[in-house]
């Protein structure tokens, strides 16, 4: 095929199109706008920053990070100004089954919270919660889930300090949705942004990919499969910080590029992200991907590519490479980080793309999730 | 995983690929018949690595791409009828029709659920005893088993809130259809895998003793398909043209007899089909046997059956005939993209528009790069 191939007008034609400002042009909301994927991203940049559009909501990061000035007032001294740097972010959780191997709702909306505000670098610090309730729903589930959103906070050293009740007709939501929002502290001197990938970086995940999408999906019983899996879903917020402290050490905090989690749209979505923020080539390695056995399976049989399939307890680092190699073994001595790996590298062209070198030696395009693979992972 | 890696490995690709190189230089063109193959071969980047003689045309075995826009449309309205779930499987929910699709239907209201088999859309019924559920029937012979499957279970316990939309379809009169169409310059096929599971290889041997044409049915294995496409190219050197089985491991000389007894029990053959970009074609659709009237959804509906133009621009015909490559097409990659298809071909990821959309551009890309052209 290739050698009948004219590099024709079309093709930089498809490549301008792929890059052009989106524009929402659907009448309806579908699933696909909640996945995550090309569909979210058109929702949120044609629509929601078309009309609520400041320069700290325009970076559509995982979180807003500012940072707020004040009169530090010292005897002796004349008045000076301080400043804190802040992240501050929201998250809606609508998983269903609401119980799963590995965790529930409750556990998944504070830790979901708690890893936004990590990926800037930040302490998380004190955490809202709403709950939407639907009539019927039984206490004692409820109990149960709000028993584990307090070992969470317990696990993660955050406090939720306040919190909403709405409850709704049978039908308007489906059992319970919980919405939490949290704010944390950024004590270091860090700049993360998923702009600052640079070529030559490398590319950390910190351990096996697809887990919770896949352990939810088998957990709806809506396939007769079973399969020894659980969802990942941790508090990264500590494992961040031994990648803080490493850099710190190394004298190489400038080092530190991109964090971020994986969840909705899986690895893909997340590099995706990166590579058009930053304007760089990604290239990853199927071999060097670590994914579990029975993970693997069940996305075979399935149909699912593991690269898409959402992750809760899981980081992409993107690092310089003079210090890939420490963090990676900082990474992995943190016992949510055993199976970390290097999984790939950054390049500068062709920009804004991702590929995956296969474990068959020929090589592919990693796109954007397109449409919805399981809708009401998290 | 275990009796997967095997068929994956990189190691015995370059001996197999070195023996490509040697064998001929001959310039070829084979077509793959299945989307299952076409979607290994992108996601594996296997285009890449065969030589360069070697040019692999992606033909029209994606079901889901052939499916006509106006069968589409009466899916869509019956999905919209009162009292009715309408089950189908995943990879149609994004299939465009002449207005709408089932997702953007869905999202305005009709019950439109997805299901991994047709006996989950018959739980489904049992459940909902007021409702009338449809299911969506398409596929090769691949899926039509499991659909007679559950129409039988659906006769023996007497289920009558329970219809089928049927849209099976056949692979062999599509592939005579496309071995008599005169603008069509194949050397050879990779056959389907999982389909001949079901049909066996010998329904194939009028492609060697009438066309001369090598056949080779393929696992889905990336390895599978290197081989499959050495043992065309060995025939072809050879001047042979035989019925070859790669995929033995699975495929028997006369297929699944149980599985072919429930489709003949249940199904018989339409005078003809509409295929998309392909027309009709003689005999090579799928409908209940009037013993199964009661399970039609086409005569609980009235079904209107119009036939509706293709989008003036697409071009999924010349593509699913291998006429044409993606990247010819007008719309392709700009009007026409996985998130807003025109052409059935880019909305499936067996689809052959959709797999090079999503996988194949990467070595254009970087050829460009190295012809220093801007991208």
């Amino acid at each position: 095929m290739a050698q009948d191939f004219n590099p024709s007008s079309l093709f930089q034609m498809a490549e301008n199109s792929r890059r052009k400002k989106v524009d929402i042009k659907d009448k309806f909301i579908t699933l696909a706008h909640g996945s995550g994927g090309k569909a979210t991203h058109q929702l949120v940049e044609g629509l929601f920053l078309e009309y609520l559009r400041n320069p700290i909501l325009e970076k559509l990061e995982d979180q807003a990070v500012f940072s707020i000035s004040h009169q530090v007032n010292k005897t002796n001294s004349v008045n000076k100004l301080d400043s804190l740097r802040f992240a501050f972010t929201t998250d809606s959780f609508v998983v269903n089954p609401i119980f799963f191997p590995g965790g529930d709702i409750g556990k998944l909306a504070i830790y979901g919270t708690i890893n936004d505000l990590a990926m800037s670098g930040a302490k998380p610090l004190y955490l809202s919660a709403a709950f939407i309730i639907e009539e019927g729903f039984l206490v004692e589930d409820l109990k149960k889930i709000v028993q584990s959103m307090q070992i969470a906070a317990q696990k993660a050293q955050i406090q939720i300090v306040t919190g909403d009740t709405k409850v709704v007709e049978k039908g308007s939501v489906d059992k319970l949705f919980i919405n939490t929002s949290g704010i944390g502290l950024i004590e270091s001197n860090v700049q993360i942004s998923s702009t600052l990938a640079q070529a030559g970086d490398k590319v950390i995940v910190s351990g096996t990919i697809g887990d919770h999408g896949t352990t939810i999906m088998i957990a709806r019983g809506e396939l007769e499969l079973e399969a020894d899996i659980k969802s990942d879903t941790a508090p990264l917020n500590f494992l961040v910080q031994d990648i803080i402290n490493e850099v710190t050490s190394l004298g190489k905090l400038n080092s530190l590029h991109c964090l971020r989690d994986p969840t909705r749209g899986g690895i893909a979505t997340t590099l995706n992200e990166i590579a058009l923020s930053s304007n760089v080539y990604i290239e990853v390695y199927q071999n060097n991907i670590p994914i579990q056995e029975e993970v693997n399976g069940a996305c075979e049989i399935l149909g699912l590519d593991p690269l898409y399939v959402a992750n809760e307890g899981k980081l992409i680092a993107i690092v310089s490479s003079d210090v890939a190699e420490q963090v990676l073994e900082r990474i992995k001595k943190n016992p949510l980080g055993q199976n970390a790996s290097i999984i790939g590298e950054v390049k500068s062209t062709p920009s804004a793309i991702v590929a995956m070198v296969t474990s068959f030696g020929g090589s592919r395009i990693v796109d954007m999730l397109v449409g919805d693979q399981l809708p009401r992972i998290c | 995983m275990k009796y997967i890696d095997e068929y994956r490995s990189e190691e015995l690709a370059k001996k197999l690929l070195q023996e490509l190189l040697e064998i001929t230089n001959k310039p070829l063109s084979i077509m793959e018949v299945c989307g299952g193959h076409t979607h290994t071969i992108f996601k594996y980047g296997i285009e890449d690595l065969l030589p360069e003689n070697i040019t692999m045309v992606h033909g029209p075995g994606c079901p889901v791409c052939v499916i006509p826009l106006g069968r589409v449309d009466d899916a869509i309205s019956i999905a919209c009828s009162p009292r009715v779930i309408f089950t189908t499987f995943g990879d149609t929910m994004r299939v465009p029709g002449s207005k709408i699709s089932l997702l953007q239907a869905k999202a305005s209201g009709a019950d439109i659920r997805m299901v991994y088999s047709p006996l989950d859309a018959l739980k489904i019924a049992k459940k909902n005893p007021d409702k009338e559920i449809v299911f969506f029937a398409i596929g090769f012979e691949t899926t039509t088993p499991s659909t007679a499957m559950t129409i039988l279970q659906a006769a023996k316990e007497g289920i009558k809130n329970f219809s089928i939309f049927a849209n099976h379809i056949m692979v062999v009169p599509v592939l005579k259809a496309l071995l008599d169409s005169p603008d069509l310059k194949l050397d050879g096929f990779i056959g389907p895998g999982h389909v001949s599971t079901v049909i066996g290889t010998k329904p194939y041997e009028f492609i060697a003793s009438d066309y001369k044409k090598p056949i080779v049915i393929s696992g889905f294995e990336p390895l599978d398909i290197l081989q499959s496409v050495y043992m065309v190219v060995k025939q072809i050197v050879n001047n042979e043209a035989r019925v070859e089985n790669q995929y033995k491991r699975v495929v028997e000389e006369n297929g699944n007899q149980r599985a072919l007894q429930a489709i003949l029990e249940v199904f018989e053959a339409r005078d003809s089909f509409e295929w998309r970009g392909l027309g009709s074609i003689a005999y090579s659709g799928m409908k209940l046997r009037q013993k199964y009237a009661e399970f039609d959804a086409e005569l609980k509906f009235r079904v209107a059956g119009l036939q509706v133009a293709d989008h003036k621009a697409c071009q999924c015909g010349e593509i699913l005939k291998g006429v044409k490559k993606p990247w010819e097409c007008k719309v392709f990659g700009t009007a026409c993209t996985p998130e807003t298809p025109i052409g059935a071909c880019m909305v499936s990821s067996e689809g052959a528009c959709a797999a090079y959309y999503n996988f194949g551009r990467l070595s254009k890309v970087v050829q460009r790069l190295n012809n220093n052209l801007s991208i």
